[in-house]
C-alpha cells in the first residue's frame, strides 16, 4: 500500500464572497502500516484534510493517490471512522458491523463468520445482538472501529474519534486501537488536538498551523508500544510537541 | 396520550389516575340520559338506550341503507384507497424534494399554494370533475391526507444525519444502496409519524366526502340521512363508531411506531 498526498490545498466559498483558505500545500508520503497523528487546534483543517482523502471532499489542487489510483470519490481500501458515532441505531451491532459486507454484496453466510470475528476484537461478543442506543459511547465507538475494518480496508482514517469520550474510556479505546492495529497491520490517520493522545499513538505526528492549515513539522515518535505516559521519555516527546506547536512557525498561520 | 400509561402496572378503578380520566366521560354520560329524560324529545336528544339499541345490533339493517357494519367497511375501503394513493405519490415526492434543491424549488411554491386550502372546499371541483361517485370521494380523501405525508416525509428525510450516509459512501454504497439502506430506515419513523396523522385526516374527510350529493353508501350517508328521517340516535350511533374506528387506527399506529421504531426515541 502506498498513500500519498502531494501539493494538497483547499480553497472554498465563504458568503458567496470571500475566499477562504482552509489548507495549504500538503504533502506527505504514508508508509505502509504506520500510524500517523494529524495534531492541530480547533478550525485548523484537519478534518476536511482527513475529508479529501477519503475522497468525501475535493482539493482546490494537488492530489491524493493510494496505490497510485487519484482518489476524487470514496474508495474501498480506505475506511473512515466519525467523531459521532456514526452506527445506525435502527440496526443490531451485528447488523452494524455486517453493514459494509452487505453493502459489498458478501453473501449471508459469509457475513456471520467475519461479523463473529470482528465483534470479538471488540470484546463485545455478548452485545451482538444489543441496539446502538443500549451500549456506552466507548462501546458504540469499538463497533463503529470494526464496522469499518470488516470490509477490510488498507487505510482507516479516524476523525478525533476518541473526541466525545471520557479520560479513562479514552484510554482504554486508545490501548484497544493500539492492540487492533497491531493484530491487523492497518495503516492509520488519526486526527487529533490532544498531544498526549498523538504522542501516546503515533509513528508520526504531523503539526498542522492555525488556519490555513499547513504542516509545520513532522516529528518522529520512535519508542516501543505501549508508551507508558508516565516514564520519563514520554514526558520528554510530550515537551518537546508543546514546545513545537508554541513556536511561531507552528502557532502562527 | 391517552394510551401511554404512566407508572404501568393495573390499574384499578379507584386508582386516582384512573378516576381522573373516566370521571369526565361518566358525567357526560349521566348528565346526557338527565336531560333526555328532562326534554322528552327524541329527535333533539334521544336517550341513551336508543343509542345503544342501534349500536348493540350492529347487523341489523337500518332505514333501507344497510347495516353500520358494512357501511363501516364502505367507509374503510374508500379511506384506505384514498390514503394509499396519497401516501404513494407523497413519499416519492417527499423524498426527492428533501433529496434535491432543484426538485425542492420546482414543486415548494405550489405545494405552498395549494396546503392552505380544505379538502373539503374541492368538493365542488371533484364533483366537477369526477362526477358523483367513487372517484370524487377517493380524490377528497388523498387531498387531506397528502400534506401531512409530505411533510412529515420531508422532515425525515432532512433529518438523516450526514455522518449516516456518508458512512456508506466510504463503505462503497451506491445512490440506491444509501436510499434504500440509510436514508429511508434513518427517515422511517418520521414519515410513519406523518401516516398516522395522514390517516386520520383521511378518516375526518370520508365522513364528510360520504355527505355529498349523489352517495348512497357509507357512515357518512348513513348519519346525513338519518337525519333526513329524524333518526337521531342512529346519528349520534353513528358518530360514535366513526370516532371509535378513528381511536383504533390511531392505536394501531401507535403500537406499530412503538414496536418498530423505538430507537428515534431511545436515541440520544
Amino acid at each position: 500500500m502506498t498513500l500519498t498526498i502531494e501539493n494538497l490545498s483547499k480553497q472554498f466559498v465563504k458568503n458567496g464572497e470571500e475566499l477562504v483558505e482552509a489548507l495549504v500545500d500538503i504533502s506527505v508520503d504514508v508508509r505502509d502500516g504506520e500510524f500517523i497523528c494529524i495534531l492541530g487546534p480547533s478550525g485548523c483543517g484537519k478534518t476536511t484534510l482527513l475529508r479529501i482523502i477519503a475522497g468525501l471532499d475535493h482539493p482546490t489542487s494537488g492530489t491524493v493517490r493510494i496505490d497510485g489510483t487519484v482518489i476524487d470519490r470514496p474508495n474501498r481500501k480506505l475506511g473512515m471512522i466519525f467523531q459521532d458515532y456514526s452506527l445506525y441505531p435502527w440496526r443490531t451491532v451485528n447488523e452494524n458491523i455486517a453493514f459494509g459486507l452487505e453493502i459489498q454484496g458478501v453473501v449471508e453466510e459469509e457475513r456471520a463468520g467475519i461479523v463473529q470475528k470482528y465483534l470479538a476484537l471488540t470484546g463485545l461478543s455478548e452485545f451482538g445482538t444489543s441496539y446502538p442506543y443500549e451500549l456506552s459511547g466507548g462501546m458504540r465507538q469499538r463497533i463503529a472501529v470494526v464496522r469499518a475494518l470488516a470490509v477490510d480496508p488498507k487505510v482507516l482514517l479516524m476523525d478525533e474519534p476518541f473526541g466525545a469520550l471520557d479520560a479513562q474510556t479514552r484510554n482504554k479505546l486508545q490501548y484497544d486501537l493500539l492492540d487492533i492495529w497491531g493484530k491487523t497491520k492497518k495503516t492509520i490517520l488519526f486526527v487529533t488536538h490532544s498531544v498526549d493522545e498523538a504522542v501516546f499513538l503515533a509513528d508520526r505526528i504531523l503539526v498542522l498551523t492555525p488556519r490555513p492549515g499547513r504542516i509545520c513539522d513532522v516529528i518522529p515518535v520512535d519508542h516501543p508500544h505501549p508508551r507508558d505516559r508516565t516514564s520519563v521519555e514520554f514526558a520528554k516527546v510530550r515537551r518537546y510537541v508543546l514546545d513545537m506547536i508554541n513556536q511561531p512557525k507552528c502557532s502562527l498561520s | 396520550m391517552g394510551f401511554m400509561k404512566r407508572g404501568g402496572g393495573h390499574e384499578g378503578l379507584l386508582h386516582p389516575h384512573t378516576f381522573l380520566k373516566v370521571i369526565l366521560p361518566l358525567g357526560i354520560i349521566i348528565g346526557w340520559e338527565i336531560i333526555a329524560i328532562l326534554l322528552n324529545n327524541e329527535f333533539i336528544l334521544p336517550r341513551l338506550e336508543s343509542v345503544f339499541a342501534v349500536l348493540f345490533s350492529p347487523t341489523a339493517d337500518i332505514l333501507g341503507y344497510g347495516n353500520l357494519i358494512t357501511n363501516a367497511f364502505t367507509s374503510l375501503e374508500r379511506v384506505i384507497l384514498g390514503f394509499l394513493i396519497a401516501a404513494g405519490l407523497a413519499i416519492p415526492l417527499g423524498i426527492s424534494m428533501a433529496r434535491s434543491d432543484s426538485t425542492h424549488d420546482f414543486f415548494d411554491s405550489t405545494l405552498q399554494l395549494l396546503r392552505p386550502i380544505p379538502p373539503l372546499a374541492w368538493v365542488p371541483l371533484a364533483l366537477a370533475w369526477f362526477k358523483i361517485g367513487l372517484a370524487s370521494m377517493v380524490f377528497i380523501i388523498a387531498l387531506g391526507a397528502f400534506f401531512p405525508i409530505l411533510l412529515n416525509t420531508l422532515d425525515g428525510v432532512k433529518s438523516v444525519k450526514r455522518n449516516w450516509i456518508e458512512s456508506a459512501e466510504i463503505l462503497g454504497a451506491t445512490h440506491r444502496q444509501v436510499l434504500l439502506k440509510v436514508v429511508l430506515p434513518g427517515a422511517a419513523p418520521t414519515i410513519w409519524t406523518g401516516l398516522r396523522v395522514g390517516f386520520g385526516i383521511a378518516w375526518m374527510c370520508v365522513v364528510a366526502a360520504e355527505m355529498m350529493p349523489g352517495t348512497n353508501s357509507g357512515l357518512g350517508y348513513l348519519i346525513m340521512s338519518s337525519y333526513n328521517w329524524g333518526q337521531v340516535q342512529v346519528i349520534i350511533a353513528g358518530m360514535i363508531v366513526i370516532g371509535l374506528i378513528g381511536i383504533g387506527f390511531d392505536y394501531l399506529f401507535k403500537v406499530i411506531d412503538r414496536r418498530s421504531f423505538s430507537w428515534r426515541v431511545l436515541e440520544r
